[in-house]
């Protein structure tokens, strides 16, 4: 176990720059997810942390190393890829042992290990067979299985879960979190799904075009975004932002698209008439008298809870209840935000006001 | 009521005879193979089964012959230029092949790597076999010229050669010289089949390994190799099945000479039926390469099968 330490780190393909300088410290035995939309340079910046990238500029240490220059196999990492990577021409005993093999481990070392990850894991029965006789899950279990054979300083996952169906990715998820409570190994995984890193991280990185937009743990992420685009990427349904100024006369308001009037708790010193975005999160609507006036478009019970999609001042919104509220389509209702947990954000910057 | 049905359900069953015999999956099956059928026999199976009966017949250019049985073969046993062709034509498949595969491995893993140009390399490696096997016979029968050979030419001004070399001339030298002809031109066969074998391997593989500790070495030991194998078999039967047939190269080059010294198996036969005009003995020369091809074969066939781990399905 170790910590590692990435410092204004950048990557160029050509003259193309995909990393625009990102630092991230990981304590160790953290579980760090780096999370972003495809593009974003998260899988990059994993795979220079593996070694498998030149580092362009700045440094990524290991413990109290400096890797830049150190090959992949001399890292003591392990890496859990997209595609598993299994040696198909290998058994899972084998494709588990692989690594101790070639470090000259004598036999029984590598069987004791072997055995002791597939028990672990729940691969036991599986050690004799093929990958391709494997189901998704289970190659998924083996991958980790090569990981945690090893005992490196640190994990490394790079979307594990995205070619699993839904349910397996939900039950993986806990076992990877299971994994890492029992095994305490500092861990960077590697995601776009943002329930995944909110499920699983100590922090999450949320990286944009190539740069940290904000890092924390998942709740401080989820109810203090520093800016729009976090705000819009943690959080399913994502957050609904309304367009408009900041009042304050007397009273903070929002005024917000077809002069729509929302309560604000405060405003910043100095914002009145400033053109803002009003970050409001779908579960933070209450149905209230003095709330916006609203017109329902569709409505999607899923069961434990009621998504509505309605009309604030001409711009859909999203609102989610957990009481069953009868609404058809067409319905005039009156949704209050909870002032005291909407966000405010610089209409040209996106930072949070 | 009946008795008006009835005809028109007779009718309705005579109409139908060709309608449900087109239906039937059975006979449009067969239909539908009568073609196929019909070209394996008609280029396949008769021409192999003409040269099967040939090779039982004493029949020469112009005449008819009678059958006489394994008589053939039984003076082509005491025949030393046939056990000599037979000599030759291991030699040429054995070294040819091995050279081939060798450098077909070595340049299509260099191909593989990113290089600069590369698909300009891809191209010319696979010039040798773009080229007329004819046309570069000629000119490696140039190269090999006693009096004009380029080689000769070099080495001499260069100081290492004192007199011109006879390639051709020196059995074992024209023995060397065909097999490294021969390697020349089959080389792109081996290098770029095995290419197309090396992008199928999953570059994750070798990251992986990369992380698992593994040199270069090992990698190409423990995942390049073994993941390779099925196409090395492959392309391993297809080169030694070409070498051991070759004709045209050996026939525009020496003719099979210096005294026979290069005849190959096919090219004796060739000289023994058409130009010796003894159909029968040249066809029972042919025939008696068939031991050795199918030997081959069935040598692949068994290397061929899948491996455990590619066999699909769970359990």
């Amino acid at each position: 176990m170790s910590s590692v330490q990435i410092r204004d780190v950048r990557k160029s393909f050509g003259n193309f720059e995909v990393l625009h300088g990102v630092s991230i410290p990981i304590e160790d035995g953290q579980f760090v997810v780096l999370v972003g939309p495809s593009g974003c340079g998260k899988s990059t910046l994993l795979r220079m942390l593996a070694g498998l990238e030149n580092i362009t500029s700045g440094t990524i240490s290991i413990g109290d190393r400096v890797v830049n220059n150190v090959q992949p196999k001399e890292r003591d990492i392990a890496m859990v890829f997209q595609n598993y990577a299994l040696y198909p021409h290998m058994t899972v005993a084998e494709n588990m042992g692989f690594s101790l093999k070639l470090r000259n481990a004598g036999s029984d070392e590598i069987n004791k290990r072997v055995k002791r990850a597939a028990e672990i894991l729940a691969l036991s029965p599986l050690l004799d067979r093929y990958p391709r006789q494997l189901s998704g899950g289970q190659r998924q279990r083996v991958a980790m299985g090569r990981a945690i054979v090893r005992d490196p300083q640190v994990f490394l996952f790079d979307e594990p879960l995205s070619n699993l169906d839904a349910k397996l990715r939900v039950a993986m998820r806990t076992e990877i979190k299971e994994l890492h409570q029992r095994l305490k190994t500092t861990t960077v995984y590697v995601t776009h799904d943002q329930i995944e890193a909110m499920t699983m991280a100590d922090k999450i990185v949320v990286m944009h075009d190539g740069i940290v937009e904000q890092m924390g743990t998942p709740l401080e992420l989820y109810d203090k975004p520093e800016n729009q685009f976090v705000a819009g990427f943690i959080g399913s349904p994502a957050m609904n932002f309304l367009k408009g100024h900041v009042r304050v006369n007397g009273v903070a308001t929002f005024e917000g698209p077809n002069g729509v009037k929302l309560p604000l708790k405060s405003a910043p010193a100095g914002s009145d008439g400033r053109p803002a975005v009003y970050g409001v999160r779908p579960e933070h609507f209450t149905i209230a008298d003095d709330g916006a006036e609203a017109e329902i478009v569709v409505v999607e019970p899923t069961g434990s809870e009621t998504q509505v999609f309605a009309k604030v001042g001409g711009e859909q919104v999203v609102a989610v209840f957990r009481e069953r509220h009868q609404f058809n389509p067409g319905d005039k209702v009156r949704l209050k935000p909870d002032p005291s947990v909407v966000h405010l954000f610089d209409e040209a910057t996106g930072k949070r006001m | 009521m009946a008795v008006i049905a009835e005809p028109v359900a007779a009718q309705v069953k005579r109409s139908s005879l060709w309608s449900r015999a087109f239906e039937s999956r059975n006979f449009l099956g067969a239909m539908f193979m009568v073609p196929a059928i019909a070209i394996l026999i008609l280029f396949l199976a008769y021409p192999l089964a003409l040269g099967f009966w040939l090779g039982m017949t004493d029949t020469k250019i112009g005449g008819v012959g009678r059958f006489i049985g394994f008589q053939n073969f039984v003076s082509l046993s005491k025949d030393s230029v046939f056990w000599l062709s037979v000599f030759n034509t291991l030699f040429y498949t054995v070294f040819a092949s091995i050279v081939k595969f060798a450098i077909g491995l070595y340049l299509a893993l260099l191909l593989n790597e990113r290089l600069p140009f590369k698909s300009m390399m891809r191209a010319i490696v696979l010039l040798p076999f773009v080229v007329p096997t004819v046309l570069s016979a000629i000119a490696f029968w140039w190269i090999y010229d006693s009096q004009f050979s380029i080689i000769s030419w070099v080495l001499i001004k260069a100081g290492l050669l004192t007199n011109y070399i006879d390639f051709l001339g020196d059995p074992w030298n024209a023995r060397w010289s065909v097999v490294i002809a021969n390697i020349w031109r089959g080389v792109p066969f081996v290098a770029i089949t095995l290419l197309a074998g090396l992008q199928t391997i999953s570059p994750s593989l070798y990251e992986a390994a990369n992380l698992d500790g593994a040199t270069n070495m090992q990698r190409f030991r423990h995942i390049t190799l073994p993941m390779l194998s099925p196409i090395i078999a492959v392309v391993m039967t297809f080169s030694v099945l070409m070498t051991f047939t070759d004709f045209q190269l050996i026939y525009t080059i020496t003719r099979g000479g210096p005294i026979n010294a290069t005849h190959l198996m096919a090219t004796l036969s060739f000289q023994r039926a058409i130009t010796g005009g003894n159909l029968g003995e040249g066809a029972a020369i042919s025939n008696a390469m068939i031991p050795f091809l199918v030997a081959a074969i069935l040598l692949s066939f068994f290397g061929l099968q899948r491996s455990r781990w590619q066999q699909g399905g769970r359990d």
